[in-house]
């Protein structure tokens, strides 16, 4: 940890801004709780990217004026909405047949931990804690084509959270094939995390230093 | 003539017996039936199972039955929703049971309840604690858990227009868990915004049918508080 890098990490923005990036046009995209949410911010608009909400809305669209805010429009983070030009309701049911059956090209989740085989941890922090809830993370993390994970590189102190094998409760196993992090862009490959690309004056080594599991350049 | 308009929330639920399995549809406050909850809460019931994927929020609706004891037990996805005090602190005390269930599990519990299938495989929690004491069997070289169909005595349903036939139509992400859960029950009760003549709804746009709807009580209350 004692590396010296004369970097800045990247924001909440930042992050989700270098991840929508790499979003093409057409896919259909569900976005989790916190940082992910912020993705859609940074698809421009002639980008055409169908956002879905499991709570039945398809083709979600930015958050309204105040003047134009509407409580039946709520995302699955119960923030109000809008809907697209082209966009649709649906029911609960119709809304995880479309996750669960494999019809999401990508979904992007926050994360506690990431393990170098794919598992993710995002649920729970232990297996007794107070009330535990999971929402959709369970069916959205199996049932999407993609998973991409976003999330902080390490914890608030320090600790890595791209691990060899994940220490929190999972919510699926070996799902994730991306992670962007405020530092990095990595693939889960069948060997392990490689680093597609940093961000300016990070080295592989000072990556490797705040990283549990084993790193290496992409080919 | 059927027409399954009843006068009064209190009316529709009267017949809702102790220990009863409770449906109840919503995501946060939109498309919550919160009247005929309310009503619930005057029959003074006890040992009720409520399935909703909020555990309530505040201290009225869901959060009210719960505050006074009128349930055992909830099954839900989500209980941790902001202002969601009175599931936390009863859970804290261990005065309430809590099955959570990944939420697509949760709809696909209750679709089969509703289509008759007594319990299907999935991939979603195989390996993880949720999954824990599940039967498992791979498909395809993917590890699925066995669910079964979550079916409920009763169901509570918010609609945005209904005609007498029990014809329901939703408002925009109020539709949310309600078309499952309306055909998920033995007894569903909806809550509807607006009443309509029967013929006034386009076939096209009934969302559910009345035959899976067995009574309608008309409160026009108007938006859903958020919080």
């Amino acid at each position: 940890m004692d590396t010296v890098v004369d970097v800045v990490p990247l924001d909440r923005h930042g992050m989700a801004r270098r991840l929508a990036a790499d979003i093409p046009e057409g896919w259909v995209v569900n976005l989790g709780i916190g940082i992910p949410t912020l993705v859609s911010d940074h698809v421009p608009a002639e980008r055409e990217v169908i956002f879905q909400a499991e709570n039945g809305v398809i083709g979600v669209g930015p958050a309204p004026p105040p003047a134009e805010e509407d409580p039946w429009l709520i995302n699955a983070g119960k923030q109000m909405v809008t809907l697209r030009p082209g966009g649709s309701f649906v029911s609960q049911s119709d809304s995880f047949a479309l996750i669960r059956g494999g019809h999401l090209d990508l979904c992007v989740l926050g994360a506690f931990e990431v393990a170098e085989n794919g598992d993710i941890a995002n649920w729970a922090i232990s297996s007794n804690e107070k009330a535990p809830a999971v929402g959709g993370a369970m069916d959205l993390a199996a049932g999407a084509k993609r998973l991409w994970v976003i999330m902080e590189h390490t914890t608030k102190d320090g600790r890595p959270r791209l691990v060899k094998r994940c220490s929190y409760p999972l919510t699926a196993l070996g799902v994730v094939s991306r992670v962007y992090t405020n530092l990095a862009v990595l693939d889960v490959t069948p060997e392990g995390f490689a680093v597609r690309d940093m961000i300016p004056g990070m080295t592989l080594e000072a990556l490797q230093a705040r990283t549990e599991a084993k790193l290496r350049p992409a080919a | 003539m059927i027409d399954k308009f009843v006068a009064s929330a209190l009316e529709a639920v009267a017949d809702v017996r102790d220990g009863a399995t409770v449906l109840i549809g919503g995501f946060g406050q939109v498309g919550t039936p919160n009247h005929l909850i309310e009503a619930l809460c005057e029959r003074g019931l006890r040992d009720l199972t409520v399935v909703s994927n909020n555990a309530g929020t505040g201290a009225h609706g869901l959060a009210r039955l719960m505050a006074e004891g009128r349930v055992r037990k909830v099954i839900c996805s989500y209980p941790r929703s902001r202002g969601s005090v009175v599931l936390e602190e009863l859970y804290r005390e261990g005065r309430i049971e809590l099955e959570v269930v990944p939420q697509g599990t949760m709809a696909e519990r209750m679709r089969a309840a509703g289509a008759g299938i007594p319990a299907f495989w999935t991939p979603t929690a195989a390996g993880t604690q949720l999954g824990e004491g599940k039967e498992v069997r791979a498909f395809g070289g993917r590890a699925c858990v066995l669910e079964h169909a979550l079916k409920g005595d009763v169901a509570l349903i918010e609609a945005w227009e209904a005609d007498r036939w029990g014809n329901l139509t939703y408002r925009m992400s109020g539709r949310n868990f309600n078309p499952v859960m309306a055909m998920a029950a033995d007894l569903t009760i909806v809550q509807t915004q607006h009443r309509v003549a029967l013929g006034e709804l386009d076939p096209e746009r009934i969302v559910t049918p009345g035959v899976f709807v067995d009574r309608v009580v008309h409160i026009p209350y108007g938006k859903p508080r958020l919080w």
